[in-house]
């Protein structure tokens, strides 16, 4: 017979690992399965200085490590598949991946998100050869070059001061005339002797030889048309949920984040959402671990009410 | 583990090599090269005998980057008869990544 979880994570973030690190010392029987390495979006960040309890700037990659050491440490399991589709009517909850089905008394879902892409002529063409949506990963090898960083949100901003450590120039190209970033982030872009924003600019393709050479730039107010030379462009123009909700029954928002109560339960009983998968109004690692805590305590509650009967 | 290897070993074991190579160009300091590395140890495992897997490390090995004119990370060449054949950027699934690599074996 099948193992029955307690508890099964969906995703390893920060949320799924905070949800595995409480759920486990709770004494839950408790898997994550992740399709990726553990981390998340997280270890795409090359520092973090908001996460309390480091008092100078911790790479994401190490936070994100040390997460899941941490987690490990409760003898919880982790399993490395893709969950391709999730069964919830039963009592026992079911997720399915290429490698079997996976049964629970709960799941918890912290599936994330994943960068936007801009969706111009080029862009598929040129990844690798100049287009770029990992400043962290690719940053280097634009030492002394020219390049662009589309988008005004956080990531596109403190990406673009990362940029400045290695590039000649990096131009920011954002569709509106203000940044939606941390006043601290926006404040350094804007001082930044390296950094020029092109203001009311939309790229509309992304050209080159055998790598990217430049863009074409429209104006989002008259329309005119112009080109940058570039030798790299860095995309960071959102994100969108991810996850095997399809069939599902979870009720999600118009853009498809899981709508949960303040216990991060969603409309499904036992079955909870957490992280940046999860409709609220900050994604913050620091916002994803909490929702991680409240959804595994969650958990512990509702099989202590709905399953200790069947097994005395 | 999946070898890595030097600019000096490269021609011995890329170019000289009888079966085709995937070349994985990574850094420790890039996040979804340490998410590949795992699905690649799998991969390897699973062309034993029909393709050779071995990395490359960039920071170490700055004249082989720049050769194969490498500009994001993890990216993967494949290499056949000493030239490389097909190009793979970003992390991908062990599916997909098995996927692409039985086109050229």
């Amino acid at each position: 017979m099948d193992s029955i979880f307690d508890v099964l994570i969906v995703g390893a973030g920060p949320a799924g690992l905070a949800a595995g690190l409480y759920a486990g010392r709770a004494m839950l029987d408790t898997a994550v399965v992740e399709g990726k390495g553990p981390g998340g979006q997280v270890i795409l960040t090359h520092e973090i200085e908001n996460y309390p309890g480091f008092a100078e700037p911790v790479s994401g990659a190490e936070l994100a490590a040390n997460m899941a050491a941490q987690t490990s440490r409760f003898n919880v399991t982790m399993l490395n598949s893709p969950v391709e589709e999730l069964k919830l009517d039963g009592k026992i909850k079911e997720a399915i991946t290429p490698e079997g089905t996976l049964k629970a008394k709960t799941i918890i879902l912290a599936t994330g998100v994943t960068p936007k892409m801009l969706a111009v002529p080029g862009e598929e063409k040129y990844i690798g050869r100049g287009v770029s949506y990992c400043a962290t990963c690719d940053g280097a090898f634009y030492r002394g070059k020219r390049v662009a960083v589309v988008g005004g949100g956080d990531t596109a901003v403190k990406e673009a001061l990362f940029l400045t450590k290695f590039a000649e120039h990096v131009w920011l190209i954002h569709r509106r005339d203000s940044l939606r970033a941390e006043i601290i982030n926006q404040k350094r872009l804007l001082e930044h002797p390296k950094i020029t924003p092109l203001w009311h600019k939309v790229v509309t393709e992304i050209h080159g030889g055998l790598k990217v050479t430049g863009v074409t730039l429209m104006d989002t107010r008259d329309q005119a048309v112009s080109t940058l030379d570039l030798d790299g462009v860095f995309i960071f123009v959102g994100r969108k949920p991810v996850g095997p909700l399809e069939g599902s029954g979870i009720h999600t928002d118009a853009e498809g984040y899981i709508i949960t109560d303040e216990n991060m339960q969603t409309n499904i009983p036992g079955v909870y959402a957490i992280g940046d998968i999860r409709h609220k109004a900050w994604r913050q690692i620091v916002t994803a671990v909490s929702d991680g805590a409240v959804a595994a305590l969650s958990a512990a509650e509702y099989i202590q009410d709905n399953f200790q009967e069947d097994e005395k | 583990m999946i070898k890595n290897i030097t600019a000096s070993q490269f021609e011995q074991e890329v170019k000289q090599s009888d079966l085709p190579v995937l070349v994985d160009f990574w850094a420790g300091w890039c996040g979804p090269c340490r998410m590949m590395a795992p699905v690649l140890d799998e991969a390897a495992a699973e062309l034993e005998g029909k393709m050779k897997v071995v990395k490359v490390n960039v920071d170490e090995e700055v004249s082989l980057a720049e050769e194969y004119e490498i500009m994001s990370i993890p990216t993967m060449l494949v290499f056949k008869s000493g030239e490389p054949v097909d190009m793979l950027v970003g992390f991908m699934p062990k599916s997909n990544l098995l996927a692409k690599l039985n086109q050229h074996i």
